[in-house]
């Protein structure tokens, strides 16, 4: 499991690659927060395309980071889930608050 | 029913077992040639059941969780046990957003998973005594 970091405008692109479980969470949890702390960005972006497999674990993840990130007036974008990961997401609810878009690219413009 | 075949594992409640035990299930129940989608719902329910046992069954303490795994035609029944807490109120426990450890930011839809990726869900309970996850899913047959 790896996550890493790149910054556009004053937006945080969050890379997950691997698996996203209960094991992974802390490390990847504990990765983005010193990144948000680093670079301050207003909205974030988590761009899934290297992602192979999220339980709710990390549905947990991104929702500790929304709470953060729009509580200081922020946003927060999904970005190139594959289709089984889309599923959780869809079954998490987490569709109503953080919308899905198929590039990084839209998503910037969207959000 | 007869059983056509059957596994058991047992492992350590540590985190790192998690993605080992997924992927045992996964290749066991690949004998009853499911699609890739059948698969990867069956290792999320098996991840959720395990991170379960570890989190709130041992709550990070050591213990044991055991996984059986029956074939009977074309349905795999994945029984998740562990010998920890127990659950007080099942029918709490299984509702969505439902979590007894809100610190952890956990986001309290593990049951709510199972039971969307799998046909049936049975949760059997005693306090202190520990829980089993019951989990069947039948493959359907090619034309």
């Amino acid at each position: 499991m790896g996550v890493s970091f790149e910054t556009l405008n004053n937006t945080l692109i969050i890379k997950l690659n691997g698996e996203l479980d209960h094991h992974s969470s802390t490390y990847i949890r504990d990765s983005i927060d010193e990144a948000i702390l680093k670079k301050n960005p207003r909205n974030i972006i988590f761009d899934m395309s290297g992602l192979n497999f999220m339980d709710s674990s990390g549905i947990g993840v991104i929702i500790g980071r929304y709470k953060q990130i729009t509580s200081n007036g922020g946003k927060v974008g999904i970005v190139s889930m594959k289709p089984q990961i889309k599923r959780i997401y869809e079954i998490c609810g987490l569709k109503r608050i953080i919308p899905n878009y198929d590039s990084i690219k839209t998503a910037i413009e969207k959000l | 029913m007869r059983v056509d075949n059957e596994m058991k594992l047992e492992f350590l409640s540590k985190s790192q077992n998690e993605s080992f035990a997924r992927s045992v299930v996964a290749a066991f129940a690949a004998q009853l040639d499911p699609t890739i989608e059948e698969i990867t719902e069956i290792k999320t329910a098996v991840s959720e059941a395990v991170t379960n046992a570890i989190i709130h069954g041992y709550e990070y303490q050591e213990g044991y969780v055991t996984i059986i795994c029956r074939i009977i035609e074309n349905t795999v029944e994945i029984e998740v046990i562990d010998k920890g807490k127990g659950i007080e109120d099942i029918e709490k426990a299984r509702q969505p957003l439902y979590t007894s450890k809100p610190e952890l930011e956990r986001s309290g839809m593990g049951f709510t998973v199972m039971e969307a990726f799998m046909d049936q869900v049975d949760v059997i309970s005693e306090l202190g005594k520990g829980t089993t996850v019951i989990m069947k899913k039948t493959f359907k047959k090619e034309l």
